[in-house]
């Protein structure tokens, strides 16, 4: 397939799901089955698509960068900026074939699942046109090939995310977290546009190879603002990964209807951070991925271990999300851009899947307590569930394989992406000596393995925490245990790698090469040579360690709660300030609450105040200084203007009283007067 | 033969060094006569042919110019030009002073006022 061709086809991916939107958005209610059936139609389409040019990418053209630039806007010299020219244009390399396939398909899935779990929503037909609109957002990311259109992206997502999670805006927590999550995110994004702009005014270029290119010719020396530069960038991904410390935003978006967490706020959007670091890595400075690195260890951290203590499915769920972005961001940081990738990858396929699977017990119960006319237990409350697993087989074995792949077991794809970040960690600590790293990236994979076990064993086994609602559980229409299957069939090792202990010699490895920086070498990180080395030699080492830590974390998970040899809420009660903390997320909302909210209203009094004496004062005093100005005036206008008028008038009345007299009306006099006239000039000119 | 004979004899004898002056002295009496009429009297009807007899009396004057050489044949021209625009005239003014007749029970242009006020 020619060069041309794959470019186009990469815009109808692109445009595809745009169109749906338009089509949705306007006509939507008027369709048959108000356009369901369009949206996922499209989006297949662009899925089909996708997976062609992946192929055609991958046995084509391996190595190559196909590109398509145009100029959209050209200002030429504009004072205090310089040249100033926008060239907009489309890359696909193997990240963004990578990429446009995973997005189109947890899209696609989600779409179908939709069908089922959305049926009857007051809104149906506008959610769908916002799923287009998303996946074409999401989409014009990946293909992006420079940072205008990328951000350009970046804020639709955005604003997707938060008309997503305000779908159903009667609710006031919806429409609060969706307000959240968008102000969150404007901090993370300011930095990035910052970031973004001071590359530009160095440079005068949005185009990424142009910027690599520009950093690659700069002296070696004097060059820390590139550190700054990566740092603002990051500052992106902070805020659209949810990473510490804007993480606050994620797990309150969980008010969204769930195939939106599943596609928006666990498989795509959120990844959108790690594949804006991919993107821009080569310029990323040592300082900045160690600063990456923490932010990305610190995150899982924390996420984790708030998700042992959440009781709500889709809360543990969305702390799970964080902690796996801190995962991917952590990896990006240490180097491991090939891991951090490929978990990128895993990580949407199975969590998507956790979250469809959620969906679908979610769905279950909201009809069981509907039926039993309970309208007070929390559906998504997993206290309330248990024994699931009877009804609902094909949502637990599903459950079970997405469970299994986020923690890291064997044959799994998450077991290979998993295994290769903290072979990753462990070398970058053997050539920095930052041990902490390696030690909180194990210890997370321990935690996660704990709390998703404890979510699968406390949800589908055990007793039914109420016998008389089971009656009414039933499994879910196909429409949404299908997608579920295809996700648990992705979830496997085999689609990745045939190897199911190393991953390093399958396509996606090699498709995905981390690629050289171009930062001045007195600023770079650890060597990419040492860095793979590190992998090798450690490869076995972390294997073992994690499946060691992972074994540990669903053998206390069973403890506890299956088994009930260790009890669960004794060591609560023991640890009771411990507990309180994670169970509050760790105050970080209360923080915000008291210093940030706090302090903005604080000064909104201070800047009422302000606005009250101060700005009102020099308003009405200029009011004042008007009014007594306009008197003045006024006497002028009315006595010397106004004068003048009349005197005008009454000069013009005096005359016509005057002339009046000689109109008489009677022809006879002017006849006279007309003939002493000619007497007189005849007189007159004959003298002359 | 009688006196009168004797008249018409001296008449017509000089009757060809009749001049140009001669015309002119009857047009001026004419046009006199006619201005006249127009200023003194008060009846629409006597205006009316005041304004003839100015008309006529400027006719006169064009063909004698003609006649003597010193208009060439456009004085003629002029003049019946005039006939016809005077006959016009005379028959939308004559409409008019019977219409004025036929409103205010009068034909004095004195007492025809009422645009005045």
């Amino acid at each position: 397939m020619a060069h041309e061709t794959l470019i186009t086809l990469s815009l109808a991916i692109l445009l595809l799901p745009l169109a749906g939107f338009v089509l949705l958005i306007f006509f939507g209610r008027r369709l048959p089955r108000q356009g369901d059936w369009l949206g996922t139609g499209l989006i297949t389409v662009s899925f089909a698509l996708a997976v062609t040019v992946l192929v055609q990418k991958l046995t084509q053209y391996h190595d190559e960068t196909l590109g398509l630039s145009f100029s959209w806007i050209n200002f030429h010299d504009v004072p205090l900026v310089g040249p100033l020219k926008l060239v907009l244009g489309v890359q696909v390399d193997n990240l963004a074939a990578i990429m446009l396939c995973v997005v189109t398909l947890v899209s696609m899935l989600v779409h179908l699942f939709s069908i089922g779990y959305m049926r009857g929503d007051v809104r149906y037909s506008r959610y769908f046109a916002y799923l287009g609109l998303f996946s074409f957002s999401m989409l014009e990311i990946v293909l992006a090939d420079n940072l205008f259109l990328l951000y350009v992206g970046w804020e639709l997502v955005g604003i997707c995310s938060y008309l997503l999670i305000g779908h159903w805006y009667e609710k006031k927590s919806a429409s609060n977290a969706a307000i959240k999550a968008f102000i969150t995110n404007r901090v993370g994004d300011f930095g990035f546009l910052i970031g973004m702009l001071t590359l530009y005014a160095t440079f005068h270029t949005f185009n990424l190879r142009e910027l690599f290119e520009g950093i690659q010719r700069l002296p070696g020396d004097g060059q820390g603002w590139l550190t700054a530069a990566g740092v603002l960038i990051f500052c992106g991904a902070i805020g659209k990964s949810a990473q510490f410390p804007l993480h606050v935003w994620l797990p309150d978006a969980m008010e969204g209807p769930t195939p939106v967490s599943a596609l928006i706020h666990a498989a795509t959007m959120v990844a959108a951070g790690v594949y804006l670091v991919a993107r821009t890595f080569p310029l990323m400075t040592g300082d900045a991925l160690m600063v990456i690195a923490y932010i990305g260890a610190i995150t899982a951290f924390i996420a984790a271990t708030i998700a042992i203590v959440q009781n709500d499915i889709k809360k543990v769920l969305a702390y799970s999300t964080i902690s796996q972005l801190g995962y991917m961001i952590m990896s990006m940081g240490v180097g491991g851009y090939t891991g951090g990738f490929f978990h990128l990858t895993t990580h949407a396929m199975f969590k998507a899947g956790l979250f469809l699977g959620s969906g679908s017990v979610i769905h279950a119960m909201h009809h069981a307590l509907h039926r039993q006319n309970d309208h007070h237990t929390d559906a998504q409350d997993i206290r309330s569930m248990g024994g699931l697993k009877a009804r609902m087989p094909v949502t637990f074995w599903t459950f079970v394989v997405f469970t299994l792949a986020i923690s890291g077991v064997p044959l799994t794809s998450g077991f290979l992406s998993k295994d290769e970040i903290l072979a990753g960690t462990l070398a970058f600590a053997g050539l920095t000596g930052h041990a902490l790293i390696p030690v909180i990236g194990f210890l997370v994979a321990g935690l996660t393995a704990f709390y998703m076990f404890r979510v699968v064993i406390l949800t589908f086994l055990g007793e039914p925490a109420d016998a008389g609602r089971m009656e009414h559980v039933h499994e879910s229409p196909a429409v949404m245990t299908i997608p579920l299957v295809i996700l648990a069939a992705l979830s496997l090792c085999f689609v990745f790698s045939l190897n199911p202990v190393d991953a390093s010699g399958s396509w996606i490895a090699r498709a995905v090469e981390r690629p050289a920086t171009v930062v001045p070498s007195v600023l770079a990180g650890p060597g990419a040579q040492e860095f793979e080395e590190g992998v090798r030699h450690f490869h076995w080492t972390a294997m073992a360690l994690s499946l060691t830590v992972a074994g540990m974390g669903i053998l206390a998970a069973f403890m506890t709660y299956s088994w009930k040899k260790i009890n669960a809420d004794a060591i609560a009660a023991a640890l009771r300030p411990v507990h309180t903390f994670l169970l509050n997320k760790w105050y970080f909302d209360e923080l915000y609450n008291g210093v940030l909210v706090r302090g903005l209203l604080g000064a909104t009094v201070v800047l009422r105040w302000f606005d009250n004496t101060v700005v009102d004062g020099i308003v009405n005093g200029a009011g004042l200084v008007t009014r007594g100005v306009s008197f003045v005036s006024g006497r002028f206008d009315h006595y010397v203007i106004d004068g003048l008028v009349n005197l005008t008038a009454w000069v013009s009345g005096a005359f016509g009283l005057l002339f009046r007299k000689t109109q008489t009306g009677r022809v006879q006099t002017y006849v006279v007067l007309a003939l002493f006239s000619v007497m007189i000039f005849y007189f007159i000119f004959r003298l002359g | 033969m009688g006196a009168l004979e004797h008249v018409w004899g001296e008449f017509a004898s000089w009757l060809p060094h009749v001049q140009l002056a001669h015309f002119l002295i009857v047009s001026a009496l004419l046009f006199a006569f006619g201005l006249y009429a127009i200023i003194t009297r008060r009846n629409a009807i006597l205006l009316l042919m005041g304004v003839e007899l100015v008309l006529n009396a400027a006719n006169l004057n064009l063909v004698a110019f003609s006649h003597y050489k010193m208009l060439s044949l456009d004085g003629q021209a002029a003049a019946i030009f005039v006939i016809i625009l005077a006959a016009a005239e005379a028959a939308i003014a004559l409409a008019i002073v019977l219409n004025i007749f036929h409103r205010f029970q009068t034909v004095n242009v004195d007492e025809i006022s009422s645009l005045k006020e």
